[in-house]
């Protein structure tokens, strides 16, 4: 075999190919902040290496010395929140151990907002505002499917969704213990096919940090956006109840030991703290994925530069 | 032993004495909750496909085949035709057995054959093949932003992506595990 040429324009094609994609992502990013800032958010950044994170049962913090590297900015953006900044944007990268796969990287870029007063429908029309920022057009098309745009796009409740889309409903999946598979296999592959969809009001037990409706405690105001089958954003309004928020932690930190994983305090001063913060909400944004839309790009490995096995 | 966390595309596994092969590998994890591995499996025995769920926390054994040196002689109406150096002992593999494989065999190639008791069921390549472009679009000049693409197909068949300065009649590097293009190749 005769060594392969090295020359300058040849490099390496891997990553040499992703030049106009890497273009189109900086211009998207651009845009973000444009549109963040002008609303009157604050750009913020907050440390990557975090004491603790929120526990939560399904998502494995990456361990750094006795600390662990943040699976989402929350409890730094919630804390800035109680301190008494009304309207925050950051984007950041975090870290997820054992998140693999087309529309998974383990470490991945989050846009997260919050907004003191806002509750989680405020967030939903955030949602169709940001996307009529980035495509006027109020037209995407990915990988040969077009869907509209325009607002306001479909609300469905989880429950609803169930009864359209599973093959039993929502108590049923709660009470089998089969609602992520469910949700994963059944309903997720069919949400957002013809506009995006809005998926609200989840079982408060899948809403470690979310407000229990007032009208219905069995129910959280939580919601997940949905675009061609694709999770990009999971939204709602906090939960301010130090102590309720405690209790919870304590749930979820018991299904995380329990399955084996490394234990951690919890963040003690984040639920001091949280007594302070006023009614608000929050909502995080998978920013790699909202670029494959954007970009027509099948694999989360063809917006990033370099994904884990290049390096 | 595997994990859920060591599925991916071309993983061989053994499920119920029999071996599969993932042709499709995709890991989903809905809103919070916990991860589903969905894989795309073909029996390697059978060729019948099966779509499973995996939920973490399951392991699987891994497919006990055995490798065989071979070099590929030629491909006829029966299949392609690989041949052991040492016993000039003869398999034949069909082209659905293959899958995109048989796009990558040039005569003479050495490749390892993998069998399951004693029946040929696979090939294993080597990373790298180096086959010249048949067909593809002319170099348009001043298309010289880095990053360009367009598709090419190769003498095999077989149609891949490559940078918009590789010329038809030029020879390139695939990597057999990717397809994708690596680099062309000065002769």
């Amino acid at each position: 075999m005769s060594p392969a040429s090295k020359n300058k324009t040849e490099g390496c094609w891997p990553l040499a190919r992703k030049q106009p994609t890497l273009w189109n992502r900086a211009r998207i990013l651009q845009s973000i902040r444009d549109f963040f800032t002008s609303r009157g958010f604050l750009e913020v950044e907050t440390p990557q290496r975090i004491p603790s994170n929120a526990p939560e049962a399904y998502i494995v913090p990456l361990a750094s010395g006795a600390w662990c590297l943040q699976t989402s900015p929350e409890l730094c953006m919630k804390r800035l929140l109680a301190a008494g900044y009304p309207k925050l944007f950051q984007i950041c990268h975090c870290f997820r151990q054992e998140e693999r796969g087309n529309r998974h990287l383990p470490e991945f870029t989050l846009l997260e907002w919050y907004e003191a007063g806002a509750d989680y429908r405020r967030q939903m029309r955030d949602c169709e505002d940001l996307l009529a920022a980035l495509l006027p057009e109020l037209e995407l098309t990915w990988r040969g499917r077009r869907i509209n745009l325009m607002p306001p796009w479909e609300r469905l409740s989880v429950a609803d969704a169930f009864d359209s889309y599973a093959s039993c409903s929502l108590e049923e999946a709660l009470e089998e213990e089969r609602f992520d598979a469910i949700m994963g296999v059944e309903i997720e592959p069919r949400l957002g096919m013809l506009r995006p969809t809005l998926l609200y009001d989840y079982p408060a037990e899948k809403a470690a940090l979310a407000r229990r409706k007032a009208s219905d405690p069995r129910f959280a105001e939580r919601f997940e956006l949905y675009i061609l089958g694709m999770e990009l954003a999971n939204g709602f309004s906090e939960l301010t109840d130090s102590q309720e928020q405690r209790r919870r932690f304590e749930d979820e930190e018991r299904l995380r030991r329990s399955g084996g994983q490394t234990p951690y305090p919890l963040p003690e001063k984040f639920l001091e703290e949280l007594a302070a913060m006023p009614n608000a909400a929050g909502i995080a944004l998978g920013i790699d994925r909202l670029i494959m839309l954007l970009t027509d790009s099948s694999s989360i490995d063809d917006v990033v530069a370099f994904p884990p096995e290049l390096l | 032993m595997y994990t859920c966390s060591d599925l991916r595309k071309g993983l061989k596994l053994m499920i119920e004495g029999e071996p599969y092969v993932i042709i499709q590998f995709d890991f989903t994890k809905p809103g919070k909750g916990q991860a589903l591995y969905k894989c795309k499996m073909r029996n390697m025995l059978n060729g019948n496909i099966y779509d499973r769920t995996y939920r973490s926390g399951e392991t699987f054994d891994e497919a006990n085949l055995e490798d065989r040196s071979m070099q590929f002689l030629y491909k006829d109406e029966s299949g392609y035709v690989f041949m052991d150096q040492q016993s000039y002992e003869q398999i034949t593999l069909s082209e659905e057995t293959l899958g995109d494989d048989h796009f990558f065999l040039i005569d003479n190639m050495e490749v390892k054959i993998l069998t399951f008791n004693g029946q040929g069921i696979g090939v294993t390549l080597p990373n790298f093949v180096n086959l010249r472009i048949v067909k593809a679009d002319p170099w348009i000049k001043g298309d010289t932003a880095a990053g360009n693409s367009k598709p090419a197909t190769v003498e095999s068949g077989y149609t891949l992506q490559v940078p918009s300065f590789v010329e038809e009649g030029e020879m390139i590097q695939i990597d057999t595990r990717t397809g994708e293009y690596v680099t062309r190749v000065k002769e």
